[in-house]
């Protein structure tokens, strides 16, 4: 299986491919891409330094441009998958139908993967978006069993690839609406969930962390207790008298145990989530993984470098999410 | 704010010994680097964004001073000050000493961090997160800090990771010591 590792900044880049990545994904420094956060991703030029250097050693480069364009004004859509096919990226990773079928239409010869924020899970979805636009792999959302995911393989012809480690979104990826409800800004459109701008932390005298977001207060951690993101679906809310995490705990995805099902399942690729996170995250999460995948082929314990990985983990612990649906 | 001690504080004595020092000659000598550093790297300007010429307070928990950073393309400057007068900051970043070197030099990722609670940020958030990616894409190194390149550079990298790595464990030491003569 392929692992595929994100990058936010060429410094990343550089880091995900000397820690043993088969691709690396990425995406331009606008609303463009789903990681559309202060300080992050690539200029045209640093893509193009970016891809020569991935591909010196031996990995690919993938330019996510997955998230929706705005009505009537796709130009700055197209310009980036025009920009990315210029810049020799291997793929490109894309949700909306304007953008997919600029690429398919004028880029025939760069390979198109459907981006989770597709939300294509089923195999109608998934044999429309190979038909139409030519896709050769599915992202697949985070919603789906082991079982569901070796069925869906069965009955298309299209690459699968699945998320293994990092943030977890607990809805159907494309389809969430708490970070606009919030703030104004939604991660399908403008490409960041929980805008920074509309992020606030206080911490009082007693160590109580409080996290707001667009005002409202959505999470609190008392002293020493592991924090998590600012983001609507991992807040606590109050009903009928109780307070607690309706949607999902702060908590991050590890797939490691489920790696042979994963590759049974017939799953093309395993994706890191993580574009926002910094050099030594990429460095140690890629090479665990990378340790994890040679084991499966060739034996050796990659136990211990994946166990370190709790200390990258939000909420400080982790979860085989919706693999297993062990709340069923 | 006063916080339990981190496995990644410097001992309270570290404090004591640098509380006298003068500030002058470290804002100088700071300032320069940063300026130095803004000149040869102008594509570390535009990854800033809307931070350019904001003042971000870096405050160690371990140490006595705070440092005030404004980045801008001619007059970037560090300023140390008491922990007390930071007001002028748009964003503030807390953290043990070692930990906030560690974020420069990559060792440390800054979400696990904040995760952890070793890294607290309060003020504008847009602020932190644009200068801790900008950070992350400097790759900062002692070698740069002192500007120095090639075999010397990579001479005063290893020489320093090696004194950080020691550093950080002395500090653990330090902080498990007590623990054990109280239990």
């Amino acid at each position: 299986m392929e692992l595929v590792c994100p990058a936010g900044t060429p410094s990343a880049l550089r880091a995900a491919a000397d820690a043993g990545a088969d691709a690396i994904y990425c995406g331009f420094a606008n609303e463009t891409n789903a990681r559309n956060f202060p300080g992050l991703n690539f200029s045209a030029d640093e893509l193009s330094e970016g891809v020569a250097h991935a591909h010196r050693k031996g990995a690919k480069v993938l330019v996510a441009i997955n998230t929706f364009a705005r009505a009537g004004d796709v130009g700055l859509w197209k310009h980036a998958v025009d920009d990315a096919a210029a810049c020799g990226a291997d793929a490109i990773i894309a949700a909306d139908i304007a953008v997919l079928d600029h690429a398919a239409a004028n880029h025939p010869g760069t390979r198109l993967h459907l981006s989770v924020q597709a939300a294509a899970n089923t195999p109608e979805a998934i044999r429309f978006y190979a038909e139409a636009f030519g896709v050769k792999r599915v992202v697949l959302p985070r919603v789906l069993t082991v079982p569901e995911i070796a069925a869906l393989n069965r009955e298309i012809d299209v690459e699968t690839e699945v998320f293994v480690f990092g943030g977890l979104c607990v809805m159907t990826e494309g389809r969430c609406a708490l970070s606009s409800y919030a703030t104004g800004k939604s991660p399908n459109l403008t490409g960041v969930c929980s805008p920074p701008d509309h992020v606030d932390y206080r911490e009082d005298e007693n160590g109580q962390l409080l996290a707001r977001l667009g005002g409202y207060t959505i999470d609190r951690f008392e002293s020493g207790q592991a924090a998590g993101y600012p983001t609507l679906c991992k807040g606590q809310f109050s009903a009928r008298g109780q307070t607690g995490y309706l949607f999902e705990d702060p908590v991050s995805l590890n797939a490691f145990e489920l790696l042979d099902d994963l590759a049974k399942a017939g799953v093309t690729a395993l994706k890191i989530e993580g574009r926002q996170r910094g050099k030594a995250y990429i460095a140690g999460v890629v090479g665990a993984f990378r340790r994890a995948l040679d084991s499966l082929e060739s034996g050796g314990d990659a136990g211990p470098a994946i166990a370190a990985l709790n200390a990258f983990s939000e909420g400080g612990r982790q979860t085989s999410g919706s693999y297993k649906k062990t709340w069923r | 704010m006063s916080r339990p001690s981190s496995p990644l504080c410097l001992p309270p004595m570290v404090a004591l010994l640098i509380a006298p020092l003068p500030r002058l000659p470290m804002e100088a000598l700071l300032s320069r680097f940063i300026r130095r550093l803004v000149a040869r790297r102008p594509d570390l300007l535009r990854r800033l964004g809307a931070v350019v010429q904001v003042p971000v307070a870096i405050v160690p928990d371990d140490l006595p001073h705070a440092f005030l950073l404004s980045l801008d393309p001619l007059r970037s400057s560090v300023r140390i000050c008491d922990k007390t007068r930071i007001s002028e900051a748009q964003a503030v970043v807390r953290a043990p000493f070692l930990v906030l070197l560690g974020l420069l030099d990559g060792t440390y990722d800054g979400d696990a961090l904040f995760f952890t609670r070793d890294l607290r940020i309060e003020g504008r958030t847009e602020y932190v997160l644009a200068l801790r990616n900008t950070l992350e894409e400097a790759d900062l190194n002692p070698g740069e800090f002192f500007g120095l390149s090639g075999t010397s550079a990579r001479w005063m990298n290893e020489l320093s990771d090696t004194l950080l790595t020691q550093a950080r464990a002395f500090a653990a030491r330090s902080v498990a010591q007590p623990e054990r003569e109280r239990s």
